[in-house]
């Protein structure tokens, strides 16, 4: 398959401080974002995920390292033109209108004006903000700016999106919805590059991660590789069964009365626990085998680092 | 195409910007006010109402090309909108060159509109349009543009308030910087002499565009003076955006 995005031993420091004192950011990133995938680019605040983002845009030079955009040096032109981006904590030009503000970004991108009214059009209504394309973007709330920031990263139907993070800050309903648009994308044949710490929301969407702890990329790959399908352990949220019953088979998370929640590690324990039930004539309300998921692996690489 | 949509943003920028009204307010009340200061003055009334008025579009076109022009970039790259513009196809020269037209263009409006009022002043006294004034509000747009540029290039690496400290030194270093010719003048050959005029090339002479005086008094010059202005305005400039650029094209925009 091609490559969308090719990092190879990317190195970058800042010098910081009065002093200026050195401060590598990025210490060998090596990445490969394959064309038409949604590629999750996890890591914890100050991990370096918008480094390499603007380093991939050209708004940061890097000190070593090679960054290639569908084979393309990324700082070619024609590489930034199959490109779109959405920064963290949008802000665009508040004195503009959102219909303004696209047709400028439209013009940087050499949209000829025929085409332009109706893709600004479409695209008002792909992120559902129709109703304030004459509205100023300094009476846009956040959520606003999230979408017409969506809006002016699609405008040149880019191949590549890259979006830093995108569902920070917005309400569930938001949430869901920019992740519909990304799943679109991908429906669309794009490439989707989605840095985020919000790690329910890239399991649910992304094919393959990499996560990034201080500069260094630990661990990368398609997500059913990275999460082993192996149950941890079953909650089992049941009633009619003394707690001291259950003693030695799982751990008692919380109950009142006769009801309450068990966390069983062994499967044989989930057997005598509902032959216990059973017997007792007591009811079982819910049972949830736990598997590993994202945050877990998450978690631990980034505590073990 | 692209410069020019960055020019034409900037300049929507900058006329909704309050702060370049203000000053047009200022100016205009001082244009105005050389009215008032004629009627005090004994002897040639219109030659006052000149002097103050082309002084007051000088100046205060200066402050709008410091005002606006360090504020302008810093701006972008401040509040981060510079992360998506420059994320577009185009080149890091093209957003500084747009910058620079859209911010000539707004002074270009601003001294057109003091212009109206200023030779709709003068009508009101001689009823003539006394056109060869345009002639030393042209040498004020060149020095504007300069200082522009200037502006533009402390702003690429600085903050506002510094950018507007640099620029403004650079503005009265400028208008004192000919005192050095007469200092050459009567300074004795040695170390001293050398310094002063080491320092009188290499620092700007803005006096260079000052033609109010010869053009009030209606005293002639010679075209040779006004190519010399010209030639001088056009390549300090393209120097200074040049450095500008340079420093431009090689930052993290962290």
């Amino acid at each position: 398959m091609a490559l969308a995005i090719n990092i190879e031993n990317l190195h970058k420091s800042f010098s910081l401080g009065f002093m200026l004192k050195k401060k590598k950011i990025l210490k060998g990133i090596s990445l490969e974002v394959n064309e038409g995938e949604i590629f999750g680019y996890l890591g914890p605040n100050g991990a370096g995920k918008t480094t390499t983002i603007k380093c991939i845009l050209g708004l940061i030079f890097p000190e070593q390292g090679k960054i290639e955009l569908f084979g393309q040096s990324h700082l070619s032109l024609p590489a930034k033109a199959r490109t779109g981006f959405l920064p963290e904590n949008p802000y665009f030009y508040d004195h503009l209108t959102a219909n303004e503000f696209l047709t400028f970004y439209s013009q940087l991108f050499s949209i000829k004006k025929n085409e332009r009214e109706e893709k600004i059009k479409d695209l008002l209504q792909t992120v559902g903000l129709q109703q304030s394309a004459g509205l100023q973007l300094r009476k846009f709330s956040r959520g606003m700016l999230q979408r017409i920031g969506l809006a002016q990263a699609l405008l040149n139907e880019p191949s590549l999106v890259l979006l830093d993070e995108p569902l920070g800050g917005l309400d569930p309903l938001g949430r869901k919805e920019i992740r519909d648009i990304i799943v679109r994308l991908k429906e669309e044949g794009k490439t989707v590059f989605l840095s985020s710490h919000i790690l329910q929301d890239i399991e649910m969407i992304c094919d393959r991660v990499a996560i990034i702890v201080n500069g260094e990329i630990i661990n990368q790959g398609a997500l059913q590789d990275l999460i082993s399908e192996k149950i941890l352990f079953t909650e089992i949220d049941l009633s009619g069964v003394e707690e001291k019953e259950l003693e030695g088979l799982g751990e008692f998370l919380s109950g009142h009365g006769e009801r309450g929640l068990l966390k069983v590690f062994k499967e044989e324990n989930v057997e005598k626990v509902l032959e216990l039930v059973q017997s007792r004539k007591g009811k079982i309300h819910s049972l949830i085998p736990r598997t590993e998921t994202l945050e877990d692996l998450f978690v631990g690489m980034v505590k073990q680092k | 195409m692209k410069i020019r949509a960055i020019a034409f943003n900037t300049l929507k920028e900058a006329i909704r910007d309050r702060i370049l009204y203000l000053l047009l307010f200022f100016a205009l009340i001082c244009i105005a006010f050389s009215r008032l200061l004629a009627l005090l003055t004994i002897g040639d009334r219109v030659k006052i109402i000149k002097d103050v008025g082309l002084t007051s579009i000088s100046l205060f076109g200066a402050l709008m090309a410091i005002l606006i022009g360090t504020g302008l970039v810093y701006k972008e790259i401040d509040k981060k909108t510079i992360y998506t513009l420059l994320s577009k196809p185009i080149q890091r020269y093209q957003f500084l060159l747009g910058k620079f037209l859209g911010l000539v263009l707004t002074l270009f409006i601003m001294l057109l509109l003091m212009s109206i009022i200023f030779l709709a002043l003068i009508f009101f006294h001689t009823f003539t349009v006394e056109w060869q004034m345009l002639i030393a509000i042209l040498y004020v747009f060149l020095e504007l543009c300069l200082i522009t540029s200037v502006a533009l290039l402390f702003s690429c690496f600085s903050t506002p308030i510094l950018s507007s400290i640099f620029t403004l030194s650079f503005y009265l270093i400028g208008h004192t910087a000919w005192g050095l010719e007469t200092l050459i003048k009567k300074i004795k050959p040695g170390f001293g002499k050398v310094l002063a005029q080491g320092l009188y090339h290499f620092l700007p002479d803005l006096e260079n565009f000052n033609f109010k005086t010869e053009i009030v008094h209606s005293l002639p010059i010679p075209p040779s003076i006004y190519l010399y202005s010209t030639l001088y305005g056009v390549f300090y400039t393209l120097f200074v955006l040049t450095l500008a650029l340079l420093i431009f094209r090689k930052r993290d925009f962290i």
